[in-house]
């Protein structure tokens, strides 16, 4: 209870995380709701309901324009040109782009933290090999990267989770190099050399010494690491290479531009992508500074 | 030698307002600083003289203030001045010679330009030529190549860092000089060679300057008079020979009791307990936890700050009942 | 002499090594599918009913010949390593037989145009806005009300984009919807085309820089913070300089090299950025191009235009690498 006490006056100080963290929750309580709400197999694909601006109550489905028996639904945030119920598009859309987000951000920091780890750690030619990779990798654009990855599969249809693979591709650079340089310039602490003296073993150094004080890292790391790669999903779906079937965020947008629908004046089609897009970009910015904030507490403001 | 007081603090309280509570960093600070003269200033750390010091420069800043007394330059109260009137006294009255001379000099600038910049900011109406030769001479005062002032501070060893700072301290011959720990971060040699070139321009100019330190023994050879601060008041100003032989405060005297002397073997001394902390200040005297002569008084009243001994003056009951001179 | 041929041959080496690792990661990653994409795509071409441009037949046999299935890898990509040492980088499918290069350096000068334009301002304008942000002594308005509009950085410069078509050249038809100039306008060195170029590229150019500025300033901000505790900005208040003297010689001037450092990092992300917001703009530069080609699966276009691109960033950063010492006269190439 104590804890939980000193964490909410900790957030009341610390705004950017309370905020950040604010819409998080708002996000999955929008998506559990949601969910229940919904058919996810019917709602947020085509043919779902009449085009129609929102917000559109008592309309009848395509499949009885008579509608005497069933009941009139309300779309809430309308429908786009081919019937899609944008409602069960953002609501299915919002975890699909998360989805994303989440497996190459979790594969990527896994794979990077333990590259960056091991060749700091260990040194030599391993390092060597890696740092150098790394070095190469950052300098080339993870998008075109994955755009030659992408359009490579040729015809094939990409899905949601083959996106979270491709995707994970390019998310270890980051948290690889950022990894590296703070495992390297802990090497050389203090601690570590007197656990070293002490007989610990190279593990148990490793786990029992240097990982907590990585954690902040990590943390930072992860958070970089899941916006880059929703970023890298929503070019990748923007140039057409996103999973076209599914009602990700970025396919959607995709078929805004596609098919130029500000300039037909269906406006609302494009407004609910973008609009949960750049909350979520939004938010994971404001997490992402407010973990600075906790790595590094200069950077608070002083009272 | 008529020597007129150039510094003049009289009760400088100096606060801090934190989450925690107010810190009193400076209390009832009254002390007179004549012209020419060298005072050192010792205490512990957190005893408050780096922030009298920044006060003296009127670089305190939010969340701390002056909360009441004044300092007098010449006469003028710089407690009270705008912005830019204090701006215009730091560097050309009243200057500064930091501590860690690794860092304060900046590194993407030459020497010879940071030397003049702050006469540039001072618009003294010299020309360009006219302020490369001051700064050229300012260099030279310290023993320095002219050459040195095209140099970039990361060409320059420590010693030199520390006399490139001395040289701007100097260069628009400032009647007060505050020397923070100047010779801290450096090694015993050079650290008697930077106090040597100290004491010459300060000679020549004539200027005052106040020592902050804790090496006692750099004390002794170097300043005329001490000033013993503790827990953000002014215990004891003594003349040297009087702070050294004579000390009136305890706390003066288990200082200079804690000091090593060549031949004597045994036990060293300390002084037992910990200094307060300034939001939490003990009532009476700040001393009194720890002091071994405190009696009745002490732990009631705070002690006021007189001249209890011809040009000593001390904060201590102990006193009280011989006669203040006024 | 600052500069040590030890370290220029070495920065010199690692962009060679970027630009072979990007032509030879253009060679095998599509070799790894099970599939093989491209020669799928050029028979199917080649096999089509319709119009087939003369030549294209040619074509596809010498590829047959270089890529062929019966050629073992290690000689195909001695062949592709030939053909990308000579700058051929084939011809285009969809538009033969006009060649990659051509249609590239066609979409060239828009590209670059807008790109170093975009990038210079938005790095300029944020990395100030940032500094005041972090200055005690600036006003208000620095300090407290424009972070607010540093949410602009985090949202992607194509969904900003996307926004500004529909308010500014929809709605409130302001400025064009798309394009590199108006329909009906010749390309030439008049007064009036120019104008409907810069025009045109007003509002791809307002979506990078909101997007752009917004993390150089928060870089930027960050990076004074940290200098404000230094010793040297202390010693430099000491000595009674000015105010705005303390701000751009002392903090923001060592507070550069760190900045222009992360500004070479970040090229990559800044042109992917640019690359997406020229695709939602119809903007006629490399990014519609790129659009268009994967939408039509290209190949060669779009291996060529990635490996161009590849190739201009590490030129690029090599040359930024080369201006260091005169930004932080620490740095000298000396020894390392």
């Amino acid at each position: 209870m104590e804890r939980l006490q000193l964490s909410l006056r900790y957030l009341r100080r610390n705004t950017s995380l309370a905020i950040g963290l604010g819409i998080l929750i708002f996000l999955v309580l929008f998506t559990v709701t949601g969910y229940m709400i919904i058919d996810p197999k019917v709602d947020p694909y085509p043919l779902a309901g009449p085009g129609s601006s929102p917000p559109t109550l008592n309309y009848c489905p395509r499949s009885d324009p008579e509608c005497e028996n069933t009941e009139p639904k309300a779309y809430i945030f309308g429908t786009d040109a081919q019937g899609r119920d944008l409602y069960g598009v953002a609501v299915a859309g919002t975890w699909m782009t998360v989805q994303i987000g989440l497996m190459a951000g979790i594969i990527g920091l896994g794979v990077g933290a333990f590259l960056g780890f091991t060749s700091a750690f260990y040194g030599g030619w391993y390092d060597l090999i890696v740092r150098w990779a790394v070095d190469v990798m950052l300098t080339v654009p993870g998008l075109l990267l994955l755009v030659v990855i992408a359009s490579s599969m040729g015809e094939q249809r990409i899905t949601v989770t083959g996106m979270g693979v491709i995707i994970a591709a390019i998310s270890w650079r980051g948290p690889a190099r950022v990894i590296r340089s703070q495992v390297l310039s802990m090497r050389e602490q203090s601690y570590v050399m007197m656990a070293r003296l002490n007989g610990m073993g190279g593990m148990g150094i490793i786990f029992r010494e240097m990982m907590p004080n990585l954690l902040p890292y990590l943390g930072a790391s992860l958070v970089g690491a899941v916006t880059a790669a929703i970023f890298a999903s929503m070019g990748l779906a923007a140039l057409g290479l996103g999973p076209l079937r599914e009602p990700t965020l970025g396919v959607t947008i995709y078929w805004v531009i596609n098919q130029s629908a500000f300039l037909r004046g269906l406006w609302w089609w494009g407004a609910v992508p973008i609009g949960i897009v750049a909350l979520i970009f939004v938010m994971l910015f404001l997490i992402s500074i407010g973990l600075d904030e906790v790595a590094n507490p200069r950077v608070r403001r002083a009272e | 030698m008529s020597r007129d007081v150039v510094l003049d603090i009289n009760d400088l309280d100096v606060q801090y307002y934190t989450d925690a509570g107010i810190v009193y960093a400076n209390n009832k600070i009254n002390l007179k600083l004549r012209a020419g003269e060298r005072l050192g200033l010792v205490g512990e750390s957190g005893s408050g003289k780096s922030t009298l010091a920044l006060a003296i420069l009127g670089m305190i800043k939010p969340p701390g203030g002056i909360a009441g007394g004044e300092i007098l330059l010449s006469g003028r109260d710089i407690t009270k001045l705008t912005e830019e009137e204090t701006r215009q006294v730091r560097g050309r009255e009243i200057s500064m010679i930091p501590q860690g001379a690794m860092n304060s000099l900046n590194p993407v600038m030459r020497v010879n330009d940071q030397i003049i910049d702050s006469m540039i900011d001072h618009e003294l109406g010299l020309s360009k030529a006219d302020m490369l030769q001051m700064a050229g001479d300012a260099l030279e005062a310290v023993e320095l190549d002219r050459s040195v002032g095209h140099m970039y501070p990361h060409e320059l060893s420590g010693g030199m860092k520390q006399r490139a700072c001395i040289a701007i301290a100097i260069s628009m011959k400032p009647k007060v000089i505050i020397a923070d720990e100047p010779t801290s971060a450096l090694d015993v040699v050079t650290q008697r060679q930077v106090m040597q070139t100290i004491r010459h321009i300060q000679e020549e100019m004539g200027a005052a300057v106040i020592l902050i330190g804790h090496d006692m023994g750099l004390m002794a050879q170097f300043v005329d008079r001490l000033a013993v601060m503790y827990a953000g008041q002014m215990a004891e100003i003594a003349p040297k020979e009087g702070a050294f032989r004579t000390p009136m405060h305890p706390y003066t005297q288990m200082l200079i009791d804690s000091l090593p002397r060549l031949g004597a073997k045994g036990v060293f001394h300390g002084i037992p307990g910990i200094t307060p902390l300034l939001r939490d200040l003990p009532p009476g005297c700040v001393f009194n936890p720890r002091c071994p002569q405190a009696f009745g008084p002490c732990q009631e009243t705070v002690p006021q700050f007189l001249e209890h001994r011809p040009n000593q003056w001390v904060a201590c009951h102990l006193y009280e009942s011989e006669p203040a001179r006024s | 002499m600052r500069y040590s041929w030890s370290f220029v041959l070495r920065r010199f080496g690692l962009m060679l090594l970027i630009i072979w690792s990007g032509a030879t990661l253009n060679f095998f990653i599509p070799k790894m599918t099970p599939r093989n994409p491209l020669r799928e795509k050029l028979l199917q071409e080649a096999s089509r009913s319709g119009y087939i441009p003369p030549g294209f037949e040619e074509m596809v046999q010498a590829y047959e010949s270089k890529f062929g299935l019966d050629r073992p890898l290690w000689a195909q990509y001695i062949s592709y390593m030939q053909d990308m040492l000579r700058g051929d980088l084939g011809f285009s499918i969809s538009n033969y037989p006009k060649t990659v290069w051509e249609l590239i350096l066609e979409g060239l000068p828009w590209t670059v145009g807008l790109l170093l334009t975009t990038t210079l301002i938005a790095f300029v304008i944020g990395s100030l806005l940032g500094a005041l942000m972090a200055w005690p002594k600036a006003s208000n308005l620095f300090r407290y009300i424009l972070p607010s509009l540093l949410i602009f950085g985090a949202i992607p410069a194509y969904v900003i984009a996307l926004t500004l078509i529909y308010f500014v050249a929809f709605r409130w038809k302001l400025l064009p919807i798309g394009g590199g100039y108006g329909i009906g306008m010749f390309p030439g060195f008049n007064i009036g085309f120019i104008t409907d170029v810069l025009v045109h590229s007003l509002l791809p150019a307002l979506a990078l820089v909101l997007a752009g500025a917004g993390g150089w300033a928060i870089g930027m901000r960050g990076m004074l913070v940290t200098i404000q505790g230094e010793d040297y900005m202390t010693f430099g208040e000491a000595k009674g300089l000015k105010n705005w003297r303390l701000f751009y010689r002392y903090a923001v001037r060592n507070a550069l090299l760190p900045q222009v450092t992360g500004l070479a990092l970040a090229l990559s992300f800044i042109v992917s950025g640019s690359v997406l917001v020229e695709l939602v703009m119809g903007y006629p530069g490399i990014g519609t191009l790129l659009a268009r080609s994967i939408n039509q699966l290209d190949y060669f276009m779009i291996y060529g235009i990635v490996f161009v691109i590849i190739t201009g960033i590490a030129i690029t950063m090599f040359i930024m690498d080369m201006i260091y010492p005169f930004l932080d006269p620490r740095i000298s190439y000396e020894s390392s």
